[in-house]
């Protein structure tokens, strides 16, 4: 079989059992005010591509990509030591405030210097919520976009998926190269075992800047940016509800609340 | 005047609520153009007619339907070379976002995901975290290109008869690289779509089985709702995973969300936490759905939620 090289896009995002919070100065996300963890759908994205590596007989390497700070390094390592071959992180100082669209040119111009066979990302970040760079990053590539996948399929040279819509699922197949998002339904991801840590260590890291990758700063960071948040302000939490044990009149109660609020 | 162009979001035909509230919107920021893409125009026409679409541009190649995504971005790509509107507006449906996004690459725009309020100066509102904290932002750069939640203001009638125009598909060689070979529906029937519905009522492990999705239905068809599920429950394969609402299921911002037998996990939460109003039904005093609940009562669903329902007949003689 032809070796295959997949190339995984991780992103490093606050626990998202934390609290979130904008920097009142900029209004950009407070990052170090929490706990970073890799986003989770992304280790869905991790798994699947050691899945299809255990899967095939010819040569599969899996490299694990990610942009931002440096800590981000961190989640690279946790990625490594669950199996995957090496890692890539892109980082530099230009990049502070990069948006979406900055942010798929970025990753494209850093897989531009990487063979790709199959991109694989998680279908959506816990903190930005976009849903957007997988396909964004396929624009930008020039390359397939099989995104929102519950199910992957690979055969030689052609990728097919089920992805979710929104009334059902559709057969998407393309030929690689290809960009891919997961769901959650795709499979369970492994934990790191003792092993696989002590591996991570040795495998290869490589770090990228922008100049080593070719991309424009003008094109990144805050003023790259085609958006500007003009305002954030914190929403008066939730009032607290009125919560009751059923006393054998719950249900009439709750009739009662639902007429009241004219939904009834 | 400068035109509005609205990517109208429909189901062979048959327009999304979602949509009309786009076009009451484009109305109020210059002339509102409809660009339908696929088979159904005829379907579509009285209803974009009836919103005040003053052009509907018609792409009904075959290649619409048969490659995701791209050649729907190749469509708004020329579209807005040829017309330079105002603004492109986009339903933020899971496909809907994607095709935003890629035309903001291919245009070399700004994008705005998600946004819950828009003004005439294109001052986009959005929820972050869960609701917490409100952003107002803007597009900076080149066409605005804008994603807003369906249920965000209210559709207004204002018939026009509108112009048609065939625009002719010329997708670029990497908008077919990947072709639809099947599609399987699994949700229909008469319930609303969950993006259109002002109440949802959605169930999860705690229904036990396809059987607590039928009282639930029940409850739905009584409130005139779309019925949500959680991914316990689709998982399990007691209800369609298109009803899925949360992180990787769809986003719903109704009146009412009814939650019955979901303990609402964050990634539940995710999909539901900017609904207006909130009940829980749950036997479990401790599940966080109850954090997020106006009313909630602590009992069994299954003693609840009949009571509930004989409660609302009578209510209503
Ligand atoms: C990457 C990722 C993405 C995910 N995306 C989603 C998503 O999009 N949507 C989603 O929903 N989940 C999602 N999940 C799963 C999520 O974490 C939860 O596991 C799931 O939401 C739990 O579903 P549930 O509330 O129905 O089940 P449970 O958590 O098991 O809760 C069942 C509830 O029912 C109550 N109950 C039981 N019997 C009765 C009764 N007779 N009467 C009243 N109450 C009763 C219990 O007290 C309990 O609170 C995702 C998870 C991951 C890791
Ligand atoms: N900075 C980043 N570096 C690498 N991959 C990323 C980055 N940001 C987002 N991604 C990938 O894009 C997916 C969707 O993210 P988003 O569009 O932000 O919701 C994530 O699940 C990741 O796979």
């Amino acid at each position: 079989m032809e070796p295959l090289s997949i190339v995984v896009c991780i992103k490093q995002v606050p626990d998202s059992w934390a609290e979130k919070s904008l920097r009142p100065a900029d209004h950009r996300l407070d990052r170090d005010a929490a706990d970073a963890v890799l986003n989770e759908l992304d280790e869905y994205a991790v798994e699947e591509a050691l899945r299809i590596k255990e899967s095939r007989d010819g040569e599969t390497t899996v490299t694990v990509l990610s942009m931002g700070p440096d800590r981000t390094a961190e989640t690279l390592r946790k990625a490594l030591s669950m199996g995957a071959d090496a890692a890539v992180h892109l980082v530099d100082p230009a990049l502070e405030g990069t948006d979406a669209v900055g942010t798929s040119y970025a990753l494209a111009r850093a897989l531009g210097t990487m063979p790709h066979d199959l991109v694989i990302m998680g279908s959506e970040s816990t903190d930005a919520r976009m849903s957007v760079l997988p396909a964004m990053l396929a624009e930008q590539l020039g390359e397939a976009q099989l995104t929102f996948a519950r199910k992957v399929d690979l055969d030689a040279s052609t990728v097919t998926v089920e992805r979710l819509t929104t009334d059902g699922y559709a057969t998407v197949r393309a030929e690689l190269p290809a960009v891919l998002s997961v769901v959650e339904k795709i499979n369970e991801p492994r934990y790191p075992s003792f092993k696989g840590i002590m591996a991570a260590k040795k495998k290869p890291f490589t770090t990228l800047s922008l100049a080593d990758v070719g991309a424009d700063p003008a094109q990144l960071g805050l003023t790259g940016a085609g958006t500007r948040v003009l305002e954030a302000t914190p929403r008066p939490a939730r009032s607290a509800g009125e919560i009751t044990d059923d006393d054998g009149t719950g249900g009439t109660r709750l009739a009662a609340f639902l007429a009241a609020h004219s939904f009834a | 005047m400068s035109q509005v162009l609205v990517l109208v979001d429909h189901r062979e035909g048959v327009v999304s609520k979602g949509t009309l509230e786009l076009l009451t919107k484009a109305r109020e920021l210059g002339e509102a153009a409809a660009v339908f893409c696929g088979p159904g125009v005829d379907t579509a026409r009285p209803a974009l007619a009836e919103y005040g679409a003053a052009t509907i541009y018609v792409a009904s190649d075959p290649a619409m339907d048969q490659h995701p995504v791209g050649p729907t971005v190749a469509v708004l790509a020329a579209l807005v070379a040829e017309h330079s509107p105002v603004a492109v507006l986009v339903l933020a449906t899971a496909e809907g976002r994607e095709v935003a996004g890629r035309l903001a690459v291919r245009l070399g725009s700004g994008v705005i995901t998600d946004a819950v309020g828009l003004d005439v100066d294109l001052v986009c509102d959005q929820q972050v975290f869960g609701g917490s904290t409100l952003v107002r932002s803007q597009v900076t750069r080149g066409v605005p290109v804008i994603t807003v939640r369906p249920n965000s203001w209210p559709a207004q009638p204002s018939p026009v008869t509108p112009a048609e125009l065939a625009v002719e598909v010329a997708p670029a060689p990497a908008d077919t690289l990947a072709t639809v070979v099947d599609r399987v529906r699994e949700t229909g029937g008469d319930r609303p779509d969950l993006a259109d519905a002002t109440v949802v009522v959605s169930g999860g492990r705690g229904l036990g089985g396809p059987d607590g999705f039928t009282l639930l239905e029940g409850l739905a068809d009584r409130l005139g709702a779309a019925v949500g599920a959680s991914r316990a429950a689709t998982d399990a394969g007691w209800y369609p995973h298109a009803n899925q609402v949360g992180q990787t299921g769809r986003t719903v911002s109704p009146q009412l969300y009814v939650a019955v037998g979901i303990s609402g996990a964050i990634q539940h939460r995710a999909g539901m936490q900017t609904s207006k109003t909130i009940v829980a039904v749950n036997k479990d005093r401790e599940a966080p759905i109850f954090e997020l609940a106006d009313f909630g009562v602590v009992g069994d669903l299954f003693t609840v939620v009949p009571q509930l329902l004989e409660e609302l007949d009578k209510r209503s003689g």
